[in-house]
């Protein structure tokens, strides 16, 4: 470990040779080692946000609700009864492609870390996730990997994961995407903060040991991908859900007394980011002792200390006349907690190990003067409006149809869903596939919230700021479409190697267009995650900026779901033109894959969304659905599918060729299961929504525009047979 | 009927369990530390679902080794009722209070869906108020669910009447081939009835004075109508009313 610390050395650590220049001027000499690492870690892009910063401002954060918007461990929003939900979403895309199972399990253990740390309870996870083709011969893999340690992570620390998405598309074979979202619940007026303060105060370590696992994870996690990622594998961290559970036992009970002064959980960076960012946030100074951290390993340097991942740990400052307190509760917990510092006025990080100082860095400027770039941007060039017209269909409805819900992207995700818990703590009203978001109420209360993670890559690809708009603009349609009231956003930006322009024009674009949408929905972004560098061998993922939506509703009685019950009229809301461009039609019926996207016209999203919300909560609306991947007919067909009820479908408008009216992706549209469609087409009309009833609910078939007819259970067959069908096929070969 | 939650380090099903027997019986029942050892005063011992000592070891392994094991075999000995839901289940195998063990659900991974449960007798404190081979829906979610026992042991327990709930169809169906014993009506369902391929079908055993019941799904977690069903409640009222 004796490295000899130059410019060459802090390359290694993923520094340029300008912010190695910033170091040297910072410290006035040479860094040691320890130095050396804790800059290269905060200064990484993963802890820095050193190219997204800059357009992050751009992002729309307040609202009357917001209690605590970016730049906390989470976000925090006020959901009624004196609570405040919170939450926020997080990538391990780099561990996940390396270690898919352990991967995907510490990225579950880390984003519930964020939101306990805020004294919250953990209610609900979802999570996000794309993956490569079907066809690489990696992806199985990986899929499986992912699924059991998302399960593997979350069934065991007793957090019911409710909902999710996936998507497949080869740009993402060399690196799939896996994005945890938690949300926990708290008094509003219990929130516990990362700034540190009261000089002398004692900085405490609790949970798990340090070993040497992940050692610069973060800065793996913001470097590109070669064909030599393997080697990577140790920087990948283990979990351990069990040491998970007793630390968030231990945690909430101790959050009951009045002892804690700050707490921040040890995530990226370990014990460097926890350290320095709790001490900066308060203006203070910090001084750490390496020999009292309570170690997995002999021989441990004070680097590896500093830099190591180790999972399931947390840094405190207490009150020292608690310390008795605390200690109680951890010991019986039994988890290790240990004084390994105190804080103080000099506004400096001091870090002893074996009686020597391993690093004294000036926190103010180690913070602030991390790099920030506007890095050069172009603009994605924009595709063309495709006219329906011209696209010829040789399928004819029911063929398209059956193929569609069959397609690796639509078909039932019942395979992964059934490995999750998704009912432990007995308050999950809508599980996963129930309704377009999750639905989960709160213990002992009427109220509950809606959940759900949205975003469409192959759009944001097309056009990245349309993109951007539409994942909001899901996110929110989703949670209106339960009858929830859309709070706020969670953000999770995945994008490639933002040194190059084009991808950095993409990032800039799709922030334009979540920007617009937050507005214009009243639907701010409260906390989020950027990871960028999602490249292998130079191969860029599509640009996917994954929305996780947080939503109330007062009573979750009233909460519907997308299963059509018989005998009811369907009613379309929203404008149809039939566009095809980027459609799943498009891509999996006629091979395409250009065209512009479907544009989202903000002002008629909430209009129809309003419009919506109001039917359901008077109660007119049996079933909801919003009209998205495939269009109406496989949104019809999604509601028939979850009863088991069939439709008699409706002939459509002479203008628009059947084809795309019936799987074009136009946005803004729900479709609603009601009694009485005379009268609410009428109220539409009223509130300048447009509205047509298309449908009539009953029987075991779905009789189409064009004569045809298909069973619910033929559907059936072809939504559920990708997933089982495909995973075997591995089990078989080994 | 007076009762008490045992919690062990990573359980995760205690807070469900609450819900269900406060809802039935209006009193909060006992939170018991897996340290502590007085069990005086509980007619009623739950030992409900999760992750023991994160299940490293076989499930319910090092539960079964903890201080507040010895009160609960002394509680068992003494006719007091106890229910072990899941990990419980686990737990109370592992204790040898029940026979048999639970193995790795048959297609290696974990299974979390509704499932129909048939009652097999119901003149005992926890099935009273169901009928005698009705079905009712309760939640499955467990990746070790997989009884098995060998043969004399399966062959004892049908023939003392100790096999509480099997996995059916909803109309209580058996997956045909599953059980050996004539008398038992089988049906032509799915083998999707058992889906984690226990030996004959069995979810729930009783101990020889049906005073002890272990089952692996989750009857608690579905006690309200807001979650699907309330066909778990009826459990919980005939505990709360003996």
């Amino acid at each position: 470990m004796q490295k000899e610390v130059n410019q060459s050395l802090a390359r290694e650590f993923g520094l340029s040779a300008e912010e190695y220049g910033k170091v040297l001027e910072i410290m006035g000499r040479t860094p040691s080692l320890t130095e050396l690492g804790v800059f290269s870690v905060m200064w990484s892009e993963h802890c820095s946000y050193k190219s997204s910063r800059v357009w992050l401002r751009q992002l729309p954060t307040k609202a009357p609700w917001v209690i605590h918007g970016p730049g906390e461990n989470a976000g925090v929003v006020d959901i009624g009864d004196g609570l405040a939900a919170i939450f926020k979403m997080e990538s391990h895309n780099h561990p996940s492609f390396i270690e898919p199972y352990q991967g995907a399990a510490t990225g579950v253990g880390g984003i519930l870390r964020d939101v306990f740390t805020m004294g919250a309870r953990p209610i609900a996870n979802l999570n996000a996730l794309r993956f490569g083709s079907p066809n690489h011969p990696r992806t199985r893999r990986i899929v499986d990997g992912v699924v059991r340690g998302i399960g593997g992570y979350g069934n065991c620390v007793g957090v019911p994961t409710v909902g999710g998405e996936i998507n497949f598309h080869p740009a993402y074979d060399g690196n799939p995407l896996v994005n945890a979202m938690t949300v926990g619940i708290a008094p509003k007026d219990r929130i516990f903060l990362s700034a540190a303060a009261g000089i002398g105060n004692p900085v405490v370590y609790v949970g798990s040991k340090t070993g040497r696992d992940g050692i610069h994870g973060a800065t793996m996690a913001s470097a590109e991908f070669g064909a030599d990622s393997e080697e990577k594998r140790p920087t990948v961290q283990v979990g351990d859900p069990f040491t998970e559970k007793l630390l968030i036992e231990a945690c909430l009970e101790l959050m009951a007394t009045d002892a804690i002064v700050a707490i921040q959980d040890m995530g990226a960076a370990g014990l460097t980011s926890s350290s320095v960012e709790m001490a900066a946030k308060g203006g203070v100074g910090i001084e750490l002792d390496l020999n009292m951290v309570p170690a997995r390993e002999t021989g441990m340097t004070a680097y590896e200390f500093m830099l190591s991942e180790s999972q399931e740990r947390m840094l405190m400052v207490l009150r020292p006349d608690r310390e008795s307190v605390a200690r109680a509760i951890f010991e019986k917990w039994d988890l290790d907690f240990a004084i390994i510092g105190h804080i103080t006025d000099t506004g400096r990080i001091v870090v002893r190990h074996n009686g020597v100082v391993e690093a004294d860095i000036p926190l103010a400027p180690l913070n602030d003067e991390a790099p920030l770039y506007t890095r050069p941007t172009t603009e994605t060039p924009k595709g063309e409006k495709l006219n329906p017209a011209r696209v010829e269909s040789r399928v004819g409805l029911a063929s398209a149809l059956q193929t569609l819900v069959g397609c690796p992207d639509l078909c039932s995700r019942a395979w992964v869903w059934d490995q999750y818990d998704s009912t432990v703590g007995g308050q999950t009203v809508k599980r996963p596939g129930a309704a377009d978001a999750a639905v989960v109420k709160l213990e002992g209360l009427k109220r509950a919230l809606a959940l759900t993670t949205d975003c469409t890559p192959r759009y944001c690809a097309a056009d990245p700021e349309t993109g951007g708009r539409q994942a909001v603009a899901e996110a929110w349609r989703n949670l209106t479409a339960v009858g929830a009231r859309p709070l706020a956003i969670t953000d999770n930006l995945n994008f490639g190697n933002p040194e190059k322009p084009e991808i950095m024009g993409q990032f800039a674009a799709a922030i334009r267009g979540m920007a617009a949408a937050c507005e214009a929905l009243d639907f701010p972004v409260v906390s989020g995650n950027v990871s960028l560098y999602n490249e292998t061998e130079r191969r860029a993922i599509l640009p996917t900026p994954a929305i996780g939506g947080l939503g109330v509703l007062d009573d979750a009685a009233q909460a519907v779901g997308l299963a059509l019950p018989p005998w009811l009229d369907i009613v379309l809301i929203g404008a149809t033109t039939g566009w095809l461009g980027q459609s799943l039609w498009l891509r999996e019926i006629a091979g395409r894959e250009d065209g512009a996207p479907p544009p989202v016209d903000l002002v008629a999203e909430r209009t129809n969304g309003d419009f919506v919300r109001a039917q359901i909560l008077a109660g007119h609306v049996r079933a909801c659905h919003d009209v998205s991947d495939g269009g109406i007919l496989v949104a019809l067909a999604e509601m028939a599918m979850a009863s088991g009820i069939g439709l008699r479908i409706s002939t459509h408008p002479r203008d628009i060729p059947g084809h795309a009216y019936w799987f074009g992706e136009d946005q803004a549209r729900y479709l609603l299961a009601v009694p009485d469609s005379i009268a609410m087409v009428k109220a539409a009309e009223a509130a300048g929504v447009p509205a047509l009833r298309i449908a009539v609910s009953g029987g075991q078939d779905l009789t189409l525009p064009d004569g045809s007819t298909i069973s619910v259970q033929a559907l059936r067959d072809s939504h559920e047979r990708f997933f089982p069908a495909w995973m075997d096929g591995e089990t078989k070969k080994d | 009927m007076k009762a008490g939650i045992v919690v062990f380090p990573g359980i995760n099903r205690e807070r469900d369990m609450a819900i269900a027997l406060e809802q039935s019986s209006g009193a909060k029942p006992r939170m018991i530390w897996h340290q502590e050892t007085d069990l005086s005063g509980l007619d009623l011992v739950v030992i409900p679902g999760g992750f023991s000592f994160g299940d490293y070891l076989r499930c319910g392994a090092m539960a079964a080794q903890s201080p507040v094991m010895a009160s609960i075999r002394a509680h068992a000995d003494r006719g007091g009722y106890i229910l072990g839901v899941c990990n419980g289940f686990q737990i109370l195998t592992e204790a040898g209070i029940l026979p048999g063990a639970l193995l790795r659900n048959a297609a290696l991974r974990f299974l979390s869906m509704d499932c129909h449960l048939r009652v097999e007798r119901s003149d005992t404190v926890f099935t009273a108020r169901y009928q005698k081979g009705q079905t009712f829906r309760a939640v499955m979610a467990h990746g070790d669910g997989n009884y098995f026992a060998d043969d004399a042991t399966l062959d004892r327990l049908e023939g003392q009447g100790l096999v509480a709930l099997r996995y059916a169809s909803p109309q209580g169906n058996i997956p045909l081939g599953n059980i050996p014993l004539g008398n038992i009506p089988q049906g032509d369902v799915t083998k999707d009835a058992n889906r984690n391929g226990s030996a004959r079908s069995i979810a729930g055993i009783y101990t020889p004075n049906l005073r002890v019941l272990g089952l692996m799904p989750h009857p608690e977690d579905l006690v309200d109508p807001l979650m699907g069903s309330t066909d778990g409640k009826p459990l919980f009222d005939a505990l709360a009313a003996a």
